[in-house]
């Protein structure tokens, strides 16, 4: 899909003041929960009491400084690090030499493959935790990071073979006829063609995944029960329930544990848009 | 788009075998995640506990399921948060159609907009629980507007707390509609549009026979990642924003499997639950391959 640089210029400034309040009033909204959860965290709990909408004041360090210090953030941020990045890595490698097979080959029950895995798309995680959490108890995962791993790459993989499918396709297929004849093998060209012309999708897939496991709850509520195992997310709710009391507290966890998406967000904001649109429209 | 042919590779036996190869492991994690489990719930929710100690198969589970008013009340809560679809579509069009159309500041827009979607579920369920309190801001700004009669405990009433869940999905989904269906728009020919304002189109006429039309495909598209949402991926926000109450009031089908399986110890109930949900969505598969298959075959 193309797209291009901009929307349609308007006519005039003046018609379009009734829009612009519109999505001003629809930015205020979207912008308002984010700017409450960075005010709060920097109060102090008096200032929080009477003031909820306004600027710190004063201003306080306390709150970062105590979650940093009293809960385990660091050890859930450190393991939510280590999830995210063990299961991109090996979902996308997985997912990459399945979609190179689906998008180049052809094979018995190719289009059967394919349907099933947008068809997987659709399955609720909940309807699936059970059987597994039996299983990682018989196989003395539960309670390990590698527990998580493997289910979260389960999940991102079919939706990652949908993707690449559609971006393998849209690559000239005379490249690869070329590189055959040249005498390069199937991996040869999946390893130094696809993969290397293939750079954009795999980013905006890296990002699009990123984001569901750096904020996954219900798996890692289930499979991570010993307090220093947890990753960020279910490690938030355990730290909100110790604190009910200390309001900006609790925001100084959430603002820790999203301040690295806000950040790849800061720099990646394009990977994310497209990379949400393409597995839409692609 | 056309799907490229393959390029031909001899029918050696070797050639044969090597496009399993490519997928074995994404079968193993396939098999190992979605299949098994599958067919171990459906196996665990036809087990029975019989008097005599030996289990049988059986519909035991099935029928206390079915006897169970949580059960429906579940069920009906999922139905519940389905309707705001709608709404989160009109709204998501309506914006996007604003951003489209206007020119300064479109991608400080949209860029705003958006960010609610990047925000985890948790993080955002828990800065709402402040914020819809009893002495939270959105209370606080009724008094504060002369509205002090409209102040609810929006979360601990029995009858608000599903309607307040559903603004928060819709507060973070919204940035995922606008930026698809404002991507969609770009790609639009503009001469069409162009062509119903020198006809004398308004505002409205223009996008509700010209715009609307054209982006069927999306809409759609929409829809049914957001159905699906609505259905399989709530489970955080009841979880960190009511705990299924006030009693059980904005209990989802997630949750209620999830109580079963880890709270009350009941692995058949839950298997049930669980193989209930999976019939549900195999609606939405239909739905899904339908139109995920044909968005490969034509251009979008």
């Amino acid at each position: 899909m193309k797209a291009p640089n901009s929307p349609r210029q308007g006519k005039n400034l003046l018609a379009s003041i009734p829009n612009q309040v519109i999505l001003v009033f629809f930015s205020l909204l979207a912008i308002f929960p984010v700017y409450y959860m960075v005010v709060t965290a920097f109060k102090t709990r008096p200032d929080w009491l009477h003031d909820q909408f306004g600027l710190p004041n004063p201003f306080t360090l306390q709150n970062i400084t105590g979650a940093l210090q009293e809960g385990e953030i660091p050890v859930w941020f450190g393991n939510s690090l280590i999830v995210t990045i063990a299961s991109l890595l090996v979902s996308t490698a997985v997912s990459a030499l399945a979609a190179y097979a689906i998008a180049r080959f052809r094979f018995r029950g190719r289009a059967f493959y394919f349907n099933m895995m947008i068809a997987l798309m659709v399955i609720p995680p909940a309807v699936l935790i059970l059987p597994l959490f039996v299983l990682m108890v018989n196989i003395n995962l539960i309670n390990t990071l590698p527990s998580v791993i493997i289910i979260y790459c389960g999940l991102l993989i079919p939706f990652s073979v949908y993707l690449l499918v559609s971006f393998f396709r849209s690559l000239p297929p005379e490249l690869f006829d070329a590189a055959a004849i040249d005498g390069c093998n199937n991996l040869d060209i999946f390893w130094r063609i696809t993969l290397p012309l293939s750079t954009p999708a795999l980013v905006t897939l890296i990002v699009v995944n990123a984001l569901f496991v750096w904020n996954e709850l219900l798996i890692a509520l289930v499979f991570l029960q010993d307090q220093s195992r947890k990753t960020l997310m279910p490690g938030l709710t355990l730290f909100k329930g110790h604190f009910t009391v200390n309001e900006p507290l609790i925001m100084a966890g959430t603002l820790i544990a999203t301040i690295p998406m806000i950040l790849l967000y800061l720099f990646g904001q394009r990977l994310f848009v497209e990379g949400l649109v393409a597995g839409a429209v692609k | 788009m056309p799907e490229k042919k393959p390029s031909s590779v001899a029918g050696s036996t070797s050639r044969k075998i090597e496009p399993y190869l490519y997928l074995a492991p994404a079968t193993i994690f396939v098999i190992l995640i979605f299949l098994y489990p599958i067919v171990d719930i459906i196996r665990t929710s036809l087990l029975q506990n019989n008097p005599n100690g030996i289990k049988t198969f059986g519909f035991t589970n099935y029928t206390l399921v079915f006897q169970d008013p949580v059960f429906w009340q579940a069920l009906g809560n999922n139905g519940k948060l389905l309707l705001s679809v709608p709404i989160l579509t009109v709204l998501s069009l309506l914006v996007a159609i604003l951003l489209f159309e206007h020119v300064r500041g479109w991608l400080v827009y949209r860029g705003i907009i958006f960010m609610p979607y990047i925000l985890a579920v948790p993080v955002v369920g828990t800065t709402f629980v402040y914020l819809l309190g009893l002495n939270g801001i959105v209370n606080t700004l009724l008094h504060a507007a002369g509205l002090g009669f409209l102040v609810q405990d929006w979360l601990g009433s029995v009858k608000w707390v599903l309607p307040s869940i559903s603004v928060v999905i819709i507060y973070r989904e919204m940035g995922f509609g606008v930026v698809l269906f404002l991507a969609r728009l770009m790609s639009l020919e503009k001469e069409i549009l162009e062509a119903a304002e020198i006809d004398g189109a308004n505002f409205w006429q223009k996008h509700v026979y010209v715009t609307l039309p054209q982006l069927s495909g999306v809409i759609e598209f929409f829809v049914v990642v957001e159905l699906i949402t609505m259905l399989s991926w709530v489970f955080a926000y009841v979880f960190t924003m009511t705990g299924g109450g006030p009693g059980f009031a904005s209990t989802v089908m997630e949750f209620y499997i999830w109580k079963h399986a880890f709270a009350f110890r009941s692995p058949g109930i839950a298997s049930s639950l669980a193989v209930v949900l999976l019939a549900v969505t195999t609606v939405l598969i239909v739905l899904q391959l339908r139109l995920r298959r044909r968005s490969l075959e034509e251009p979008a």
